[in-house]
């Protein structure tokens, strides 16, 4: 059962591939919107907050067609990218990228505002006493402070890029070696007679990598949590 | 080495307005909770902005309203000893110590991590965290750290309140050896009138946000302002 056939491999590189640059690409924004959340008030907060989570309770075919209308090669945004930086997305596996990240970015935001609201503020102002200015507070005290969510918030969002489907297939579509991730290409095979048993290794071969990330960010957040602790 | 302070802030309904000096030794502010003990202590480190007045530590100005002087608190070279602590749980205690000390510039270092181990019976304790420590351990170390930025002026928040009273003769000696030890002055916040009579050369009565009586006595009268 477990010889896994060379588009099966095809498919999970390419999910990996898709999954690390969406979480690095959007880690720093993440971040940074995590930070200004928790700690100012700025107009149109509220309305800032509710559209970064609109992915989360949006059918994911929206959010992928409101990608093909922005990113298209006459929408707004993607003419403007072609035109000054011979730039494409849609249908290629950057696009697959862009699209994962914004379904993650509010999985990731969550999990680290919460640790950025959980930072001890009065640490930061003793560091001040001590001659720290807001860059180093921020650096030494704040940043560490916060790891495990930041951790946490990056894994989260590997994971939903890892499996994303629907805005995926919407926004890229199906091509294969180039958009064809691990849950679509499932998809296909689930698609075609006899699709079932290749699907089914696919899929445990999937549970297995998300299995694997979820768990070594459980132990890294132990281990950090332990080291504070003693 | 001297200090100067007249200065005014709101909060809310709650004014304070005082003015002290303090010399060498230790000026203990004494008065009941919620006397504005803190908001002096934290005007003075810099955390909270007076709305008028002056405060000048050994001859340098680290507020004046009138001259548009206001030195952030990471400039001011103020030890603060907070109520609560507040060590850096991430960090072992040897880097809590020298966190202040590591940004302080060479040639204005006149306390150095040695001579404060000692002082404060530290050196057993270096390599742990401070979730390890006893509650009298932590505010050892929290003085220690907060000497190690070779202070103009060190300013303790009612250290011993959060500690029962074995921890606080446990902790007592230190205290005294450190105002032995000193040459700027302490500012020593408390509401218990034995640990004044113990610590203290100068007592500044405080009372609703105002200075009632500065006496220099070390044992202040009981009852007269609590």
């Amino acid at each position: 059962m477990f010889d896994v056939a060379p588009a099966d491999w095809e498919a999970i590189r390419l999910s990996l591939k898709v999954g690390a640059w969406s979480v690095a690409g959007s880690l720093p924004l993440g971040f940074l919107l995590a930070y200004a959340f928790s700690r100012y008030t700025f107009p149109f907060k509220s309305l800032i907050t509710a559209v970064i989570h609109l992915p989360l309770v949006l059918p994911p075919v929206v959010t992928g067609f409101a990608l093909l209308l922005l990113f298209g090669t006459r929408g707004p945004l993607g003419h403007f990218l072609s035109a000054v930086f011979g730039i494409t997305i849609a249908f290629r596996w950057t696009g697959a990228a862009v699209a994962a990240a914004i379904m993650g970015l509010p999985l990731m935001v969550r999990a680290m505002r919460l640790s950025i609201d959980a930072v001890d503020r009065r640490l930061e102002t003793a560091a001040h006493t001590l001659g720290a200015g807001r860059w180093r507070a921020f650096l030494t005290i704040t940043l560490p402070l916060s790891l495990p969510g930041i951790l946490a918030g990056a894994i989260l969002s590997f994971a939903k890029s890892f499996g994303e489907f629907g805005a995926t297939i919407t926004f890229v579509s199906n091509i294969p070696g180039e958009t064809r991730t691990v849950p679509i290409a499932i998809y296909s095979l689930l698609q075609s007679p006899g699709g079932e048993a290749p699907a089914i290794r696919l899929a445990v071969i999937s549970v297995i990598i998300s299995l694997a990330a979820v768990l070594g960010a459980d132990a890294v957040e132990r281990r950090y949590m332990a080291r504070k602790a003693g | 080495m001297s200090f100067q302070l007249d200065v005014e802030v709101r909060l809310g309904a709650f004014e304070v307005t005082v003015a002290f000096d303090a010399g060498p030794g230790v000026t203990a502010l004494f008065g009941p909770s919620g006397a504005g003990k803190t908001s002096i202590l934290n005007m003075i480190a810099g955390v909270l902005r007076p709305s008028r007045g002056r405060i000048v530590a050994d001859g340098v100005t680290m507020f004046d309203s009138v001259a548009a002087v206001n030195v952030p608190p990471q400039g001011r070279a103020v030890g603060y000893v907070f109520q609560d602590g507040r060590l850096f749980p991430h960090l072992s205690v040897r880097s809590n110590l020298t966190y202040g000390y590591r940004l302080v510039p060479i040639d204005r270092r006149y306390v150095h991590p040695t001579e404060v181990v000692d002082l404060l019976g530290l050196s057993d304790l270096l390599d742990r965290r401070p979730a390890n420590l006893s509650g009298g351990e932590q505010q050892r170390v929290a003085i220690g750290r907060a000497l190690l930025t070779s202070p103009r002026i060190l300013l303790l928040d009612e250290p011993l309140s959060s500690l029962d009273a074995g921890r606080k003769a446990e902790i007592m000696p230190y205290l005294e050896r450190l105002a032995g030890h000193l040459r700027v002055p302490m500012i020593y916040v408390s509401h218990d009138p034995a640990e004044i009579a113990r610590l203290a050369n100068r007592v500044v009565h405080v009372a609703e946000g105002r200075v009632v009586r500065v006496e220099n006595a070390a044992v202040p009268e009981i009852g007269r302002t609590s």
